[in-house]
């Protein structure tokens, strides 16, 4: 242990603490900027960049940056000097004299970590201005970079380069002039960027922010013509009631689906039905795949890795082309579902797909990607028009007068709003190979299921692997979240060393609860951990738990698909992948 | 066995000034008079006196022939082997005295300095190993591989009181005890060649003039801190010290003197080069080990530092050139014999490269604790054209700027900083009369400004907003408040900064707002510039009584501001006058007046 004093306060921390979390623990919060830290998930920013955690330091000539600087026996520190203020607001005012000041009109205003900055250090005037920089804003189907909104701290590349392992964004240039970028300055759509929204989870101005699409909302609803069709993924209703002033793990599903009705969908439906289905077409491809496997058929490969996340079908499709052949071929729950709602639907209501809109609540941006790749529409209609993130739906609520809090719980139409709750648990990290696990259990073994929840799928830990016993046979299974711990597996299969028969792979920490569409987080892990508590909760809740015991789903297959993998299933929910490798940068 | 050398300059200074042409034609005449056999050409590294280049010196009378053209060299060859007397004319003449000064030891420039670094810059041919050698060349590394244990090096090396000569003056063998001890399996040697100070050449003219001292000096290191495996970082500007360096590893390798089992010791150590695109940061030794792992070159913070955990995540000992320039000569002649020369916590010598309006520029070694006055008016010769010294910058672009009464300071690390600059890497810049104090403050920003990576916020913008006050100021915009918030930003850029170089960034305009107030409060006020340097502050006009209506000043005028007729006085139209200065230069009459 090491003794020092902070502001007075003797303290005993172990040693390689930093000032930071010593001063912490005795109640004073030194103010960060750069600096971010989502405990218990390894993932740390802190370059040392902003300069705005600087504290007095006995015997040291400069300031010292706390989040950096680890505690010296003996320490003396001083937090809130005059020395320490000044030089703190005086940090700030540069950092803002570079930062246009456009706050009103910003879309991260209100959800601002510089603003908030400038107002705790109750900056009113800036002693020092000049030139500002001037950058191309960079569009995307997904993502809209502002530069010139940038203050370098450099979250977006380290959840980039080290968490993701995808090396799109990175510092260049020099001085005034840095900037963080993909290489050769290049667009994002012209990068190997997998859209997974993880910098813009993180960023803490406005720089990266997602493509706001309400307005196509709005105006599709305002359309007699148009039939809206709206599906919500599984992890928004475990973080939108955080938008409303709700405690983090708050579940308001049946409040959104008031919500959703409000603002004039014509069916409000849910994605989890959709869920359900991939756990029909994954389950039974993977149980063909193991048992033709089991047979010593040379031809097939094992492990399985699923294909319910888009920036994941992104990443093996840039970074891994040469394995295009072992993720599962069916399309994710989002395009199950449009596919689905534009035929099977449409021919129920009677109309064309022409004039059904199908609108997608995610808690993701690479959704909105997703939805415009081209092998998902059909002789140019898509089968998902518009994608919303959980936080626009937060915004459209608001602007249409929407008090989430005020409504009564509702219940979702059918018969594509009916899921069970091994749907829901697509939304946390180890729930799609959990609900596939129930499924493909009694399909493979004819037996119920013993037991329903799989304590040993889940968790926050980055890799995790577990072996179930199906009746005999000790199924293996990997699970990843974050791309950078896909990355470790993938690897493993190239080299031949992977054990595992199905591996489940979501591109953001935590799953979909951590997505880039999700209210932000703000560097709190607890909010986190809330929202997966509220994932499961909301399927013990659940009478129905198992995906293949969902009677609309059985009445689909019977009515429309015939049997899972059918042709007609194969055409509709199935998809194929295509190698990107050199794609980028041309 | 030749009976007589002639050493010339292979240094950049000469080298710009045509020596290799010289030493061709030197070559031939050598031949065409027939005294292949008696004299031997040899190219060395830099003599140091860059001034009078190209030089050229002859042994065994130690003759110093000061800028000597390559059509000179039948006249030299002639004179002063087949007639045996000295050629007058290209002998050195004292400024004072008139007189020629035959050897070097007996000019100013060279009677006080003191060569432990340079020591064989200018005496041996960088390019063969055996003069190397026979100038005691790696019997130090002999001596500690064979009588000493790595822990007596490290004793000698930190009873020596060397510090760290690129700039942070940390203790040399403390900083080695420290990699040592650091837990590691493996462990790497550093030297720091990435010299990028405007106007300095110590390190480049080191590897250039004697490149065997820098490995041998870096193997004696890894055999005291345990580490196999040496890098040189330099920068890909200077392709001649890297080709001496190649070819020094090459010969030294070829010799067991590098490699495996060296001296039959079984001690191994290999060097490789990387090459540095040019980014003055990466001199910083953090970025500099990020540079050499493929990353961007900026800095982290430290602690940990590299001596903890370096390149690769492993123990790294870095060193910059002119350090590991000594180690060989503190090896062989002992820590007494170095610590008795300099100050009381400056140990040693240090060498600049004297550049600036003084008259002897060139690369000079002095004991620590030499004065500046001795530095610029005993070996520089004093100021350039008889003009008044106004001030002299140290520490490269991010030192300060030291007047007149500073002059008397004895140079060492303590003392530079106590004074408001610092020793850096030994760029040594002199400034008289005609510059502008601000202007110098505004063009060393301007170069930290490109320099900076843009890591941390105080150096990005700070900086940047300090050179447009600066800008303001030059401008004769500046108000009075400026001048408080040049102070208050410099002080917070210095205190808040990452690295090195944004905590030294505002120096210049520190220094010289310290030291030159008068010029700053001149600019803001009175919205002159006394140097009469910055153009928004100064007019042009004639001097109706001494014009003599030649029209050479409105014939050079760029932008024919200037009107007139032959024999009647000329005017200068100020709305179109840009005030570049050409016909003040040009009038022969002092009819141009500046105010």
């Amino acid at each position: 242990m090491v003794k020092l004093r902070i502001d007075n306060k003797e303290i005993n921390v172990p040693k390689g603490t930093t000032i930071l979390d010593a001063a912490v623990k005795v109640g004073i919060d030194i103010p960060t900027l750069c600096h971010m830290k989502l405990h218990d998930m390894n993932i740390e920013n802190k370059p040392g960049g902003c300069r705005i955690c600087v504290v007095e330091v006995a015997g040291r000539k400069n300031l010292a940056p706390a989040c950096c600087t680890a505690v010296d026996e003996g320490m003396v520190c001083n937090t809130n000097s005059v020395r320490v203020i000044n030089a703190r607001r005086t940090v700030m005012e540069l950092i803002l004299s570079d930062h246009p000041a456009e706050c009103l009109t910003c879309a991260k205003s209100g959800e601002c970590e510089l603003q908030d900055m400038a107002h705790r250090l109750g900056i009113r005037e800036l002693h020092y201005t000049g030139e500002q920089s001037t950058y191309r804003m960079d569009d995307s189907p997904a993502i809209i970079r502002d530069p010139n909104k940038c203050i370098m701290c450099r979250r977006c590349e380290m959840m980039c380069n080290e968490i993701q392992t995808v090396g799109v964004l990175t510092a260049v240039q020099r001085g005034f002039k840095s900037v963080v970028t993909p290489a050769f300055q290049h667009d994002l759509m012209h990068s190997e960027c997998t859209f997974c929204g993880q910098c813009l989870a993180v960023c803490p101005t406005g720089a990266l922010t997602e493509v706001d699409e309400t307005g196509a909302v709005i105006r599709a609803l305002a359309d007699p013509k148009k039939t809206v069709v709206v599906q919500t993924a599984p992890a928004v209703r475990a973080a939108l009631g955080e938008e409303f002033g709700n405690k983090p793990g708050t579940l308001v599903t049946g409040k959104m689906v008031a919500a959703l009705r409000r603002l004039g969908f014509d069916y409000v439906f849910d994605t989890d039905f959709a869920a359900d289905l991939t756990i029909m077409e994954e389950g039974t491809e993977l149980l063909r795949r193991l048992n033709g496997y089991l047979k010593g058929d040379k031809s097939v490969k094992l492990p399985i890795l699923t294909s319910c996340c888009p920036a994941w079908v992104n990443f093996f499709e840039h970074q891994f082309p040469d394995m295009l052949d072992i993720p599962s071929t069916a399309r994710s729950p989002q395009q199950m579902f449009g596919s689905i709602a534009k035929t099977y639907f449409a021919e129920k209501l009677g109309i064309d797909r022409k004039d059904m809109v199908v609108v997608s609540i995610m808690p993701c941006v690479a959704k909105k990607y997703e939805r415009g790749r081209e092998e998902f529409a059909v002789n140019g209609n898509p089968d998902v028009d518009i994608v919303l993130t959980t936080r626009e739906l937060a915004y459209f609520l608001k602007l249409f007068n929407v008090d989430l809090n005020s409504l009564p719980e509702e219940e979702f139409d059918k018969p594509m709003g009916e899921s069970t709750g091994a749907a829901v648990i697509f939304g946390t990290t180890g729930g799609v190979i959990e609900a596939a696990v129930r499924t493909a259990y009694e399909v493979h073994t004819g037996k119920d299921l013993p037991r329903l929840d799989f304590e040993e799928l889940r968790g926050m830990q980055g890799l995790r692997e577990a072996t179930i016993d199906f009746d005999g046979l000790p199924l293996k299974i990997g699970i990843a979240h974050g791309l950078g711990n896909a990355r470790k597996l993938l690897e493993d299969i190239q080299s031949g060393k992977s054990q595992y028969h199905a591996i489940e792979i979501m591109s953001c920490p935590g799953g979909c609860i951590g997505g880039g569409g999700q209210p932000y987080h703000h560097g709190k892990v607890e909010i986190l951990k809330k929202r997966q508590q509220a994932i499961y909760l909301e399927d013990e809740l659940k009478t129905i738990r198992k995906s293949h015991e969902n009677p609309y789903i059985q009445k689909l297959y019977a009515e429309f698909l015939g049997e899972p993998m059918s042709a007609k299933a194969h055409s509709l929910l199935h998809t194929k992948y295509f190698n990107k490798h050199n794609l980028a940068h041309k | 066995m030749a009976k007589n050398y002639i050493f010339v300059c292979g240094g950049i200074g000469c080298r710009a000034l045509e020596s290799e042409q010289l030493k061709k034609n030197l070559q031939r005449e050598i031949i065409l008079q027939g005294l292949s056999e008696e004299v031997q050409l040899v190219t060395t590294g830099c003599f140091g006196f860059c001034e009078k280049g190209p030089l050229v010196k002859i042994l065994p009378d130690n003759t110093f022939y000061v800028q000597v053209a390559p059509e000179d060299s039948g006249e030299l060859i002639y004179q002063h082997f087949i007639q045996k007397q000295k050629l007058e004319r290209l002998l050195y003449i004292h400024p004072e005295t008139q007189q020629r000064v035959t050897e070097a030891r007996d000019m100013d420039f060279y009677k006080k300095q003191f060569r432990i670094a340079l020591r064989n810059c200018g005496f041996i041919d960088p390019e063969n190993i055996e003069e190397y050698i026979a100038r005691d060349g790696y019997a130090a590394l002999a001596k500690c591989l064979t009588e000493m244990t790595p822990e007596s090096v490290i004793d000698t090396v930190k009873q020596s009181g060397l510090r760290g000569r690129g700039g942070g003056g940390f203790s040399t063998g403390l900083k080695w005890e420290i990699t040592k001890k650091s837990a590691g399996d493996q462990k790497y040697v550093v030297c720091n060649a990435d010299e990028g100070d405007p106007g300095a050449f110590m390190d480049r003219s080191l590897l250039e003039g004697d490149p065997h001292s820098i490995i041998e000096a870096m193997t004696i290191c890894g055999y005291s801190i345990g580490a196999d495996k040496g890098l040189i970082y330099i920068r890909a500007e200077y392709p001649l010290a890297i080709k001496r360096l190649q070819k020094a590893l090459q010969q030294a390798e070829d010799a067991g003197l590098l490699g495996k089992d060296i001296l039959g010791t079984k001690f191994n150590f290999s060097i490789d080069i990387r090459l540095g695109a040019g980014a003055f940061v990466c001199g910083e030794e953090t970025a500099l080990i990020h540079s050499m792992e493929g990353c961007r070159g900026e800095p982290t913070y430290k602690p940990p530092f590299p001596s903890v955990e370096g390149y690769l995540g492993k123990p790294t000992n870095v060193n910059n050139v002119e350090t590991f320039a000594n180690i060989p000569v503190i090896i062989n002649k002992g820590a007494d014999w170095f610590s008795n020369i300099g100050t009381e916590k400056s140990k040693g010598t240090k060498v600049f490269a004297l550049a600036g309006k003084i008259n002897n520029v060139g690369l000079i070694e002095v004991p620590m604790g030499t004065t500046l006055r001795e530095i610029i008016f005993d070996i520089g010769g004093g100021i350039k054209d008889g003009k008044k010294f106004k001030a002299v910058q140290t520490g490269g672009p991010s030192g300060g700027c030291l007047g007149e009464q500073f002059l008397d300071t004895p140079i060492d690390y303590d003392n530079l900083i106590e004074a408001g600059s610092m020793m850096g890497s030994g760029g040594m810049i002199v400034l008289d009369e005609d510059d502008c104090m601000v202007s110098i403050a505004k063009f060393y920003l301007e170069f930290t400004l490109h320099e900076s990576c843009g890591k941390c916020a105080p150096c990005r913008i700070g900086n940047k907003r300090l050179h447009e006050l600066l800008e303001k100021i030059t401008k004769g915009e500046g108000e009075k408040e400026d001048l408080k918030k040049l102070r208050a930003l410099g002080t917070v850029i210095k205190e808040t900064s990452l690295c090195g170089l944004g905590q030294s960034s505002p120096n210049p305009v520190l220094s010289t707002m310290q030291n030159f107030y008068d010029e700053y409060k001149a600019h803001v006020f009175e919205k002159t510039c006394p140097a009469k340097q910055c153009k928004d502050l100064i007019t042009f006009t004639i001097v109706e009584e001494n014009c003599t209506g030649c029209t050479l000043c409105f014939r050079n005028c760029p932008v024919e501001a200037i009107t007139g007729e032959k024999g009647k006085v000329h005017e200068i139209h100020q709305d179109l006058c840009i005030r570049c200065g050409i016909c003040y230069s040009k009038c022969k009459f002092d009819a141009i007046l500046v105010e």
